[in-house]
């Protein structure tokens, strides 16, 4: 039951994107197009796992002046780990990924959940909390590359869906419209929740 | 020709492939600590210094150390390795040298390890096989670069602050539009190189 909360939490109610707002480079850059946007928030979620899991098995071990360099070499590793994976079974993905999967490294949401969660909890509860947050990272993630390859290539993971009348607005698919799809895209959730508070 | 070289790194590193903008290095302290102009000049400032000493470090680490010995693939470790030591060594020293230059950097100062701006910069540096004046030129031009965009950025969130914008707007999503516009503006910077 609690572990179920764990999950859910992760995944809608504490959102890493939506609601917290952490991890923001990631979401922003590689978000161009819906594989993309699934490639990054599974490779995020793998390390998030795997450094949940060992952390909070170290966590006893750690003395707690030098716990962040202790966290960002766990972390490192395990992003060292996925990048070599990728790179031999993913080629075209590490490809289009590029710089960001070591930047993985530095995405606020895995020592956040280090810090925050991790080192407090126990391997099991942690590692659900990965699968959790990762989860809700990837499908934020997943949203937001299916708009902007939406509006901005007329497909949606490669599939081209109007015809060749459609015009596509290739700004969502440059720098620009990743802000703008992420803005638009949390004015219409507060839209949601504003709703949803007028009805009760 | 050594100088035009140097100088179009600078130019698009500041302005067309401007570190923020178009690049999506650095979104967290970007979005984070721009409600004043103040405080993103601090910012700034912090990260200017950091992102060209690291970049140095780097550039020394890579080329003296990993490649020599066939460690390519610990680059990443050992990069953010020698950034969270730079920080808490550059915090160490400023708070004893100059404690007001402290007071104002202080808070920003641990920040500035999960910036990927500082990482970015030291693995693109590598990637674009730089020596190490190019390498200088570019971290300098990057953190003008950064250091422009998050005070225009935050000049512009002062006056939202103060201006009626609507209720499902509020707070992240105007800023994100705001920062959109922005990132179209320095868009038309791109025939320049």
């Amino acid at each position: 039951m609690k572990l179920g909360k764990i999950l859910m939490a992760g995944i809608l109610f504490e959102n890493p994107i939506f609601i917290q707002m952490l991890g923001m480079c990631p979401t922003l850059a590689v978000t161009t197009s819906a594989v993309n946007g699934v490639g990054m928030g599974l490779a995020t979620t793998a390390v998030l796992i795997g450094s949940n899991i060992v952390i909070s098995m170290l966590k006893k071990v750690i003395p707690s002046k030098v716990r962040i360099p202790a966290f960002v070499v766990v972390i490192a590793t395990f992003v060292t780990v996925v990048g070599l994976l990728m790179k031999a079974f993913l080629p075209a993905l590490d490809e289009s990924l590029g710089l960001f999967i070591p930047l993985i490294v530095v995405n606020c949401v895995i020592l956040g959940r280090a810090e925050g969660f991790a080192s407090k909890n126990s391997v099991l509860a942690s590692a659900v909390d990965g699968i959790g947050m990762g989860l809700g990272f990837t499908m934020a993630l997943t949203i937001l590359g299916s708009v902007r390859e939406i509006l901005g290539a007329g497909a949606i993971f490669g599939k081209v869906l109007f015809g060749a009348s459609y015009q596509p607005a290739l700004i969502m698919i440059l720098p620009p419209g990743a802000f703008l799809a992420l803005g638009l895209l949390l004015a219409f959730l507060n839209f949601i929740q504003s709703r949803g508070a007028n009805q009760n | 020709m050594e100088i035009k070289g140097l100088f179009v790194i600078l130019v698009s590193s500041i302005l067309v492939n401007n570190f923020v903008l178009s690049r999506f290095l650095g979104i967290c302290p970007f979005l984070g600590v721009s409600k004043q102009v103040e405080t993103a000049t601090g910012m700034g400032m912090a990260v200017t210094f950091v992102m060209t000493v690291a970049s140095i470090i780097t550039y020394m680490v890579q080329h003296y150390i990993l490649d020599p010995w066939g460690l390519g693939y610990l680059q990443t470790i050992a990069f953010i390795l020698v950034i969270a030591a730079l920080v808490q060594f550059v915090e160490m020293v400023i708070q004893k040298v100059s404690p007001t230059l402290y007071q104002a950097l202080g808070v920003y100062l641990p920040l500035i390890t999960t910036n990927c701006a500082v990482l970015g910069l030291a693995l693109l540096n590598i990637q674009f096989e730089y020596n190490l004046i190019q390498t200088i030129t570019h971290a300098i031009g990057a953190s003008i670069g950064f250091s422009l965009a998050i005070v225009l950025f935050a000049g512009i969130r002062e006056k939202l602050e103060i201006s009626d914008v609507p209720e499902l707007f509020k707070g992240f999503p105007i800023a994100l539009i705001t920062a959109s516009l922005m990132s179209i503006a320095f868009l038309g910077f791109a025939g320049l190189v």
